[in-house]
């Protein structure tokens, strides 16, 4: 019956290759081997040239999606490339941008951390993180589920190994172990989800699976059922919520946070979130609109489980990783109600509001680690919450600077955190899902609880004889670079408006794909 | 000149940011002195606010309106009128006497303890101009976090868990109004409280919160969501748990700020919210808001009765004084909200003065408990003079402002139901026991211990502060009329909005724009 529904590939040239669209993605990959190759010849133990090597290319590649990217393709509809199994729309350049910018900041971040470690600083770390980072932008631009999964399984398998290079330390090499295995169960659901999708499409192409499932619907398939292509959005859905954390698929969050190295847990914190949202877009908005209603109900029981999961464990946690691992699926929890919010209405708020949920997420995370990272020094991790004792007498700048990272993680104005809770609130309110945002806003208000209490921590209390933060060894740069992040949390707080616009064209590029 | 409002709000955050810059306790006089400078500063540009004030107007005055956040339709809209005028003047001149209240007591982290004074300031300066829904709840929650780190880092032993419980309390309040905002928003398409003056130009002229139709439910639950938002700040009986542990564990000028200003803040969202934006349910309500008061006037003063802690017992007091100014709004008469405004003003002077006197004692000798004082007027006469004073304040008693905004409202209980009133007016007992009662026990008698004997009456400094409350105090009781004819063109308007029903006669969805 299918083979009567038109090909999608009449509507465009599918032989095209466009190799040139995904430049940054091939800039990538040939300089991390070159980069390889090079660190050989490396002696010094900090890797300076490894390091400036590894920057430049991650600085290239965001130049570089400005070269690809078309000038009047803010309104346009995406532009393919690999015979559409590659899209370039303002979805993937925006995130793309983002996930370059959100790397080089955490590679400044771990520098000294790294070097402080010297079975961390090897070039094979560099290499990893740019492999990576690769791997997140074949997934933000994958149209096509092979793609996809290979640019997943290409990050995945490299932030496993990130977190195991701290070879001398059995917490990171437990961490590593239970990422593995979990994030391994967590593809191949992925891979079982997908089969089944091309089983009741007869397609990988994202685009085609859409055009395809709309034709089924409006044929009236749908009103019976089709179980092979229900139980494949339930696994794609589970495999969805593994990488991004979602309770019940949690588990692996904080003991990776907790155990990988410092600089590690910064990178798995930040950058993969975006790439996991863009997966999460492409692979429920852009190829299954049609089945909204199903994902959306599945979507918020996850983001209700995690909500409460995430806010009521963090109360307990005394090792601020692992806090900020319960924090993290928290947000994870408010990013999903604005995903499933997605009514006739509001589709574009919907995307729009997760989009900016998870980038101001991502900022104010690489914030927080990054001031950890600075008070971490060779033989201390500075990452029990008992260490910001008494922060306030000895760093009243970090103090305040951690103050306004928490603040806004609470949801408290004038930081950002608050604008972006209040429009994944507004999406469920317009959808009318008043008890979704009731109760985002009940855990919410037990989230305050926790990051109140770091601010507790650092002025409230003081030092005792145990072992705390003292000074900070990193150089200027990265202090003013911390200082700008923490900062810019309050200055986008204030002013909103840019990034509000960008989340908005960037989702709505989503919907005139189709 | 146009400028005024945002000038009140952002001289004395800037004034506070500079002198944080200050840094260290090496330059602790440098940080007061700006701190104080800023003050001033911060009080000196409320005042022709006052002195430009057409008090013939209705209408807001002193507006600015620029666009904000213009994806969700957020203006930087600013304006006062006959209500929120007085507050912006009571909140920047209690500032002054805060910043003076500090300059002995407080030697540790000079700089950041003003600068929180400061920015807080400004803040609830922004919460009584904003004329935008969005802009006064940004406002509203973000002045929770200086008094938070004030409560916390220059409390007393019990600080953590006062700073924490006031935080948690008012937040859970502030999440409700958050959710009933957004539903605003997106049934009327802005978050305009009043309308926006011709002169401006805007693109879109969405409906105002005041004329939105809404039905008897969705007002009920706005209602609701509003009254504990509110009533929290307020506070009401049975919300109010959090106030005395934050006032005793606050340091003297936290607890100014608190009663005197932070109090208000509830009080003055009744007015700008419940009754112009859900009339019908107001009205439907009032009885519950009404029975709610009373609890506050009588069991509450009872409980004011049997305190120990000087500070406690000006908590509860503060509780049953605000049960005063609630009942008074929800009898729907000009003269109750009249009187109850009076009353708010009052009670930012007087609880502010009764904070400063217990502070004064408190610096010198440490305790708060009404069984290490007696004899105090036999080594300190001149405060106990002022004492005096501000204790018949609290009690009500003629010719001081504490009598005025009571007898008001209790004038329009006994219009509204002569029973109410009867209850109410059992104040002037119970406010004069608790008031006179600890007075007699600290000041009266023989002196009680050598702590008692050894104090030194009040300096110069305590002495111009209490001199300008007094003045104030005296000047209000006995000629009241600067105040209300400020606030009575303003009152009228929102009593006729208030009667005006809202909701919609024929069952037609209101239009989006």
């Amino acid at each position: 019956m299918l083979d009567s529904i038109p090909s999608f590939f009449q509507d465009f040239d599918a032989t095209a290759l466009n190799l040139m669209l995904s430049a940054p993605e091939i800039f990538l990959l040939v300089m991390s081997c070159v980069i390889l190759l090079v660190d050989l010849a490396v002696k010094s133990p900090r890797r300076t040239t490894t390091f400036a090597l590894t920057q430049i290319t991650l600085a290239g590649a965001f130049v570089l999606i400005f070269f690809v990217m078309r000038p009047r393709s803010l309104e346009e509809t995406g532009v393919y490339a690999f015979g559409g199994m590659f899209v370039n729309d303002m979805l993937s350049y925006a995130l793309k941008a983002l996930v370059y910018f959100t790397v080089i900041v955490t590679l400044f971040y771990s520098r000294r951390y790294l070097h402080e470690r010297q079975a961390m600083c090897r070039g094979e770390y560099f290499v990893l993180a740019l492999l990576a980072t690769l791997g997140m932008s074949v997934m933000i631009s994958a149209h096509h589920f092979l793609p996809l999964y290979l640019g997943l399984e290409i990050m995945s398998l490299s932030l496993y190994a990130m977190v195991a290079m701290n070879r001398n330390s059995v917490a990171a090499t437990e961490a590593a172990m239970k990422y593995f295995i979990l994030g391994a169960i967590g593809s191949g659901m992925l891979l079982y989800g997908m089969s089944m999708v091309y089983g009741a499409t007869e397609s990988l192409f994202i685009s085609e699976i859409g055009e395809r499932l709309r034709i089924l619907s409006v044929l009236d398939i749908s009103s019976n059922p089709d179980t092979v292509l229900a139980l494949g959005l339930v696994f794609i859905v589970a495999a969805i919520a593994f990488k991004l954390g979602a309770v019940p698929f949690h588990m692996w969050i904080p003991d990776v946070y907790h155990g990988a190295p410092t600089a590690t847990t910064l990178f798995i914190a930040t950058a993969p979130k975006l790439a996991g949202f863009a997966i999460m877009l492409r692979l429920l908005a852009d190829a299954m609109p049609v089945l909204s209603v199903d994902w959306q109900s599945m979507l918020m029981v996850l983001a209700v489980l995690s909500i409460a999961v995430g806010n009521l464990v963090a109360i307990m946690q005394t090792n601020i990783k692992r806090m900020l691992a319960y924090s993290a699926i928290s947000h994870i929890g408010f990013m999903l109600i604005g995903m499933a919010s997605t009514d006739t209405l509001s589709f574009g708020d919907a995307y729009a509001s997760t989009m900016f949920y998870v980038v101001t997420y991502v900022f104010t995370t690489l914030a927080a680690f990054g001031i950890i990272l600075l008070f971490a020094r060779a033989g201390f991790e500075a990452d029990e919450l008992a260490h910001y004792k008494g922060l306030n007498q000895r760093h009243p700048w970090f103090a305040a600077m951690m103050m306004i990272v928490m603040l806004s993680m609470a949801g408290i104005p004038f930081f950002v955190g608050f604008f972006a809770k209040f429009y994944v609130l507004k999406t469920a309110v317009m959808a009318g899902y008043y008890w979704l945002a009731a109760v985002a806003v009940l855990f919410s208000l037990i989230g305050a609880f926790y990051y109140l209490r770091v601010i507790k921590y650092m002025y409230f209390d003081t030092a005792g004889e145990e072992e705390a933060v003292a000074r900070v060894e990193s150089g200027f740069f990265v202090k003013a670079l911390v200082s700008a992040n923490a900062l810019g949390i309050a200055l986008l707080g204030i002013f909103p408006d840019f990034l509000l616009r960008l989340s908005r064209t960037s989702a709505l590029s989503i919907l005139l794909l189709q | 000149m146009t400028d005024l409002l945002s000038l009140a709000i952002w001289t004395p955050i800037a004034a506070g940011l500079l002198a944080l810059a200050t840094g260290s306790d090496r330059n602790a006089a440098l940080a007061r002195g700006i701190a104080l400078l800023g003050a001033f500063l911060g009080f000196g540009v409320t005042i022709p606010l006052y002195l430009g004030f057409n008090t013939t107007s209705h209408a807001l005055q002193f507006v600015e309106y620029r666009p904000w956040i213009s994806a969700f339709d957020i203006a930087y809209y600013l304006g006062v009128d006959g209500i929120s005028v007085l507050f912006v003047l009571l909140n920047s001149l209690i500032t002054v006497f805060v910043v003076l209240a500090g300059w002995r007591a407080i030697q540790s982290r000079v700089a950041q303890y003003n600068a929180a004074f400061l920015i807080m300031s400004g803040l609830m300066n922004g919460i009584f101009c904003a004329q935008d829904g969005m802009l006064f709840y940004v406002f509203f929650e973000a002045s929770l976090i200086p008094l938070y780190l004030i409560i916390g880092v220059w409390g007393g032993p019990n600080r953590v868990y006062a700073a924490i419980k006031f935080f948690l309390y008012t937040l859970v309040g502030s999440l409700l109004l958050l959710l009933a905002i957004i539903y605003l928003y997106l049934k009327s398409g802005a978050f305009l409280i009043a309308e926006i003056p011709a002169e401006f130009e805007t693109t879109h002229r969405a409906i105002t919160w005041k004329a939105l139709p809404l039905s008897i439910q969705e007002q009920a639950w706005i209602f609701f969501a509003f009254l504990i938002a509110f009533a929290v700040k307020v506070p009401m009986f049975p919300v109010h748990t959090w106030l005395p542990d934050a006032h005793v564990e606050a340091p003297t000028g936290g607890s100014v700020v608190l009663a005197a200003i932070a109090l208000k803040l509830g009080a003055y969202g009744f007015l700008r919210f419940s009754l112009p934006v859900t009339p019908d349910a107001a009205h439907e309500y009032a009885w519950l808001l009404i029975a709610l008061s009373l609890i506050a006037v009588i069991y509450i003063g009872l409980v004011a009765l049997v305190q120990a802690d000087m500070k406690k017992l000006v908590a509860y007091s503060s509780i049953a004084h605000m049960g005063f100014v609630t009942l008074g709004f929800f009898m729907f008469s000009a003269l109750g909200i009249e009187g109850a405004l009076v009353q708010m003003i009052s009670h930012g002077f007087v609880s502010a003065a009764m904070f400063l006197c217990i502070g004064v004692l408190y610096d010198r000798t440490h305790t708060r408990q009404i069984a290490d004082y007696g004899g105090v007027v036999n080594t300190m006469p001149k405060f106990a003079a002022f004492f005096m004073l501000f204790a018949m304040a609290n009690a009500g008693l003629p010719a001081t402002s504490g009598f005025v905004g009571e007898f008001m409202v209790i004038l329009a209980a006994v219009q509204f139901n002569f029973w109410i009133a009867m209850a109410a007016a059992s104040t002037l007992i119970i406010g004069a026991a608790y008031t006179l009662w600890m007075y007699k026990r600290v000041i009266f008698g023989a002196i009680a211990s050598e702590r008692v004997r050894a104090l030194a009456d009040i300096s110069a400094r305590e002495f111009c502060i209490l001199t300008l409350l007094a003045l104030a105090v005296l000047g209000m009781g006995l000629y009241p009329k600067p105040f209300t004819d400020v606030m009575h063109t303003s009152v009228d308007e929102l009593l006729r909005h208030a009667a005006q029903s809202k909701i919609p006669q024929t069952p037609q969805i209101p239009q989006i724009p």
